[in-house]
This record gives structure tokens, C-alpha cells and sequence, in this order.
């Protein structure tokens, strides 16, 4: 049994991570707060709008609703992983305005990106859907994500 | 706050066994919504599942299919297995979005037992039974007899979900229906899965009634072979079986009339004609 804090070890953005963990602390909160990564915005706070996406074990979250404890031994990887060039066409389609869901969508994008077999199965929209953008109306995000139209056609 | 962290099922069950008050949590993806303002969840203690394993497995047996209780909407949308059961990965991929899914238990959503859950409808359509688990032992309780009204669970203070079992049928007809406000992202306003196999029909409603239930009027009626000339036949039934209300999602009205069309239209080559 844990009091108010406890320690775990886990795997953030690639390197071990020890952390004294408050036990009301969500991911999303351990990770602006206490690991200084505020990359991952705190949009709804109810697991609807995305802006706070991580991955945890490699697959896309709302790191609004995780547990910070929850994540004890296993892997994080936030926006801030992210370098210049990855998903490089999102600059050039308009998919980002305001950029406050910027961080999640980027997140589910490379997620998509890694696991191009999902898009046998699912369509950019439907993987997207978790992700809410009150901008862009989110043509500019799925043009992003999808293959260039070909040169003949442009 | 206070959490317990088990490391192993076995464990878990002593656990609750000593402190029946404890929450038991999985994916979070119920318990964790508006977080900061849920100062009455702030002072309960927790206990954590979610590190254990042996209740991630998928078991697919000569008659039946067994989910361990931290089986997320997510394994199942992606395992081509589920085919057979094709309501299963149906009404997953209605839930929430992505993050959700992947987060979500079968079993969290039956231990939530919201009216407007989404997995529980198909799993009662398939006579789907509750493992429930305690340092006294194992009972299995089908899930059409878990609930007891709104939030009323059959579950024991001590006892624990352990696993869900869905026999293997083959099913002539089966569907799932969910009535939102949009295609992602919604709450369900009048939802449905039916299913039918020699076992018989089974119609089972959401979001219709104090707890996700069979509509045990409107199967005999179906059962029974006798005509139905339009969705207002259907109503006798839906009155026997549910009893839906207004709330901030929809109307008891609402609910009552789009119930009875989007019924009439699925049963429509079995029973139904156009008169």
C-alpha cells in the first residue's frame, strides 16, 4: 500500500525515468508539471479532444485519463520526441492554426505513420477521430497525413 | 488517496476480500473523466489492475471465447478472430475514438454499468457470462442477469471480475445499431444489438432503461412468427421491456419512437411488412 506518493520507474521518450509520483496526479499532469514536458495540452480533460495523446506501449492514449502510477514500467513517448522532418508535410497543407490540438494530432499521426497496415483497415478520418480541431476543419490535417497526390495529377 | 498495486490476480482478490471498498481500475477511462473536480474519488483507495497480465489473454476455445478482464475494446477491433462474433469489433469501433478503444476494458464497461454502454449490449446479445471472482471461489453469472437497476450489480463487495465467456454460436442474424449525435466521439442516445441463433432471438437495448437490457416481450414477439405492419406494432413490447427517460442526451419520446423504427427496419425481413 502506497501513501500520497510513490515511486516508479518507467521509460519516457526512450531513457529510464525514476519519478516520485503524486497519487492524484494524471499522466498528463506528471508529465507538464512534474517533467517539465508541457508539450501535451490539456484540451476537454474528459478523453474527447486528444490535444494530451501520448503513447503508452507504442499505442495512442489520452493521457488525460491515465493514472500517473498506471504508467509504472512501461514506455512513454510524448511530443517532445517528435524532430524536425517528422510528418514534414503537415507544414505545407495548413494543418495547423491555433495549435492547440497540434500536439495530440501530431502524436496519432506518427502512430498511423509506424503502423501503415492500420490503413488497410481504417481510413485516415476514422484513426483521426479522436483527435478534435476547431480550426482548420481538418482538411489541412488529413491532406497531411495522406500521400501527395501524384505529380501527373497536380 | 491510497492505491494497492497486486501483483497478481490472487493477490487483487485479497485484497478486495480486506477491503471490499476499494475501486478496482483498469484503463481509467471511465473513472478518470473531469479528474481534478472528482474529489470524492480523491479520497477512495484504488486498486490497480492493470499491470496484470494473466487477465490481458484472449482464449478461444471448441465452444466458446474467454476475455480476461483487461481485454480492451482495441484487441478485439484488431483480432480477425472475432469474425465469428462480428458485434463484437462492431460496436468497439463505436466507442469513443482510438484513445479510447485502446484504453477501454469489455469488462471495465460492464462494471461501469452505465445504461449507455456500448459493449455490454452485444456481449448480453451473445449470452455472454460474467466470471466473478473471490478468495471463496469462482461463479459465473450470465450477463443478462448482472443487473439489477440503475448501478445495481450483482457482484458481491469482495468479488472481482475475472473473465467473460461468449459461447461460439453460428448466428443467422446479428446487428448492431447505435443512435448518437455524431459518427465518433458520442454517447449513445438509442442503441441496439440483436442476434439470432438456435438459441433464439435476442434483442438487447441501450440507453433505454435504468441498465442495458433484454427486451424478453419483443423477442417472444419476434419468436412467436406473428406479422408486424409497422414500427407502432413494435410498441406494446417496448413498453413491456424498457422504459427509457429525458435526460441531457434525448428524450423519453425520442427515444421511444426511434427505438421502435430502427428495430422495425432490422426485423423488417423476418417479421415486418409494409402494409
Amino acid at each position: 500500500m502506497a501513501e500520497s506518493r510513490l515511486e516508479i520507474c518507467f521509460t519516457l521518450n526512450g531513457a529510464p525515468v525514476t519519478a516520485q509520483v503524486s497519487l492524484r496526479h494524471r499522466l498528463l499532469d506528471l508529465l507538464r508539471y512534474e517533467l517539465d514536458l508541457p508539450g501535451s495540452k490539456e484540451g476537454c480533460g474528459e478523453g474527447e479532444c486528444g490535444a494530451c495523446t501520448v503513447h503508452l506501449d507504442g499505442i495512442p492514449v489520452n493521457s488525460c485519463l491515465v493514472p500517473a502510477w498506471q504508467v509504472r514500467d512501461r514506455e512513454v513517448v510524448t511530443v517532445e520526441s517528435v524532430v524536425p522532418g517528422d510528418i514534414a508535410r503537415m507544414l505545407d497543407t495548413g494543418a495547423t492554426q491555433c495549435g492547440a490540438c497540434t500536439p495530440g494530432v501530431v502524436m496519432t499521426a506518427r502512430w498511423i505513420e509506424a503502423n501503415p497496415q492500420l490503413l488497410e483497415r481504417f481510413t485516415t478520418r476514422q484513426l483521426m477521430a479522436g483527435n478534435l480541431c476547431r480550426c482548420t476543419g481538418y482538411d489541412g490535417i488529413i491532406d497531411g497525413l495522406e500521400p501527395p497526390p501524384d505529380a501527373e495529377d497536380s | 488517496m491510497q492505491v494497492h498495486l497486486a501483483a497478481s490476480f490472487d493477490e487483487a482478490l485479497r485484497v478486495k476480500g480486506q477491503h471490499p471498498d476499494v475501486v478496482p481500475i483498469a484503463g481509467g477511462t471511465d473513472l478518470l473523466v473531469q479528474w481534478p473536480a472528482a474529489h470524492a474519488l480523491h479520497e477512495r483507495a484504488w486498486l490497480d489492475l492493470s499491470a496484470l497480465g494473466e487477465l490481458a489473454e484472449i482464449r478461444f476455445e471448441d465452444d466458446a471465447v474467454v476475455l480476461g478482464a483487461l481485454v480492451t475494446y482495441w484487441d478485439v477491433i484488431q483480432d480477425e478472430r472475432f469474425q465469428v462474433l462480428p458485434l463484437l469489433p462492431a460496436a468497439a469501433a463505436t466507442v469513443g475514438s482510438v484513445q479510447i478503444q485502446t484504453r477501454g476494458t469489455w469488462a471495465g464497461n460492464i462494471a461501469n454499468a452505465s445504461p449507455a454502454a456500448d459493449g455490454v449490449p452485444v456481449l448480453m446479445a451473445y449470452d455472454a457470462e460474467v466470471t466473478l471472482a473471490s478468495t471463496a471461489g469462482r461463479r459465473l453469472v450470465p450477463l443478462a442477469d448482472f443487473y439489477h437497476g440503475y448501478k445495481q450489480l450483482e457482484t458481491r463487495p469482495d468479488e472481482l471480475i475475472e473473465s467473460i465467456r461468449l459461447p461460439l454460436r453460428t448466428h443467422d442474424f446479428e446487428d448492431f445499431i447505435k443512435v448518437g449525435s455524431r459518427a465518433a466521439q458520442a454517447i449513445t442516445k438509442v442503441g441496439m444489438a440483436i442476434a439470432h441463433s438456435e438459441a433464439g432471438w435476442r434483442i438487447v437495448a441501450n440507453s433505454m432503461a435504468p441498465a442495458v437490457c433484454r427486451c424478453r416481450a419483443l423477442e417472444q414477439l419476434v419468436e412467436s412468427g406473428e406479422p408486424v405492419d409497422s414500427p407502432d406494432a413494435l410498441m406494446a413490447g417496448i413498453r413491456a421491456d424498457v422504459s427509457p427517460i429525458d435526460d441531457i442526451r434525448s428524450t423519453a419520446a425520442y427515444r421511444e419512437k426511434v427505438f421502435s423504427r430502427v428495430l422495425y427496419h432490422a426485423l423488417l425481413p423476418f417479421c415486418g411488412s409494409f402494409s
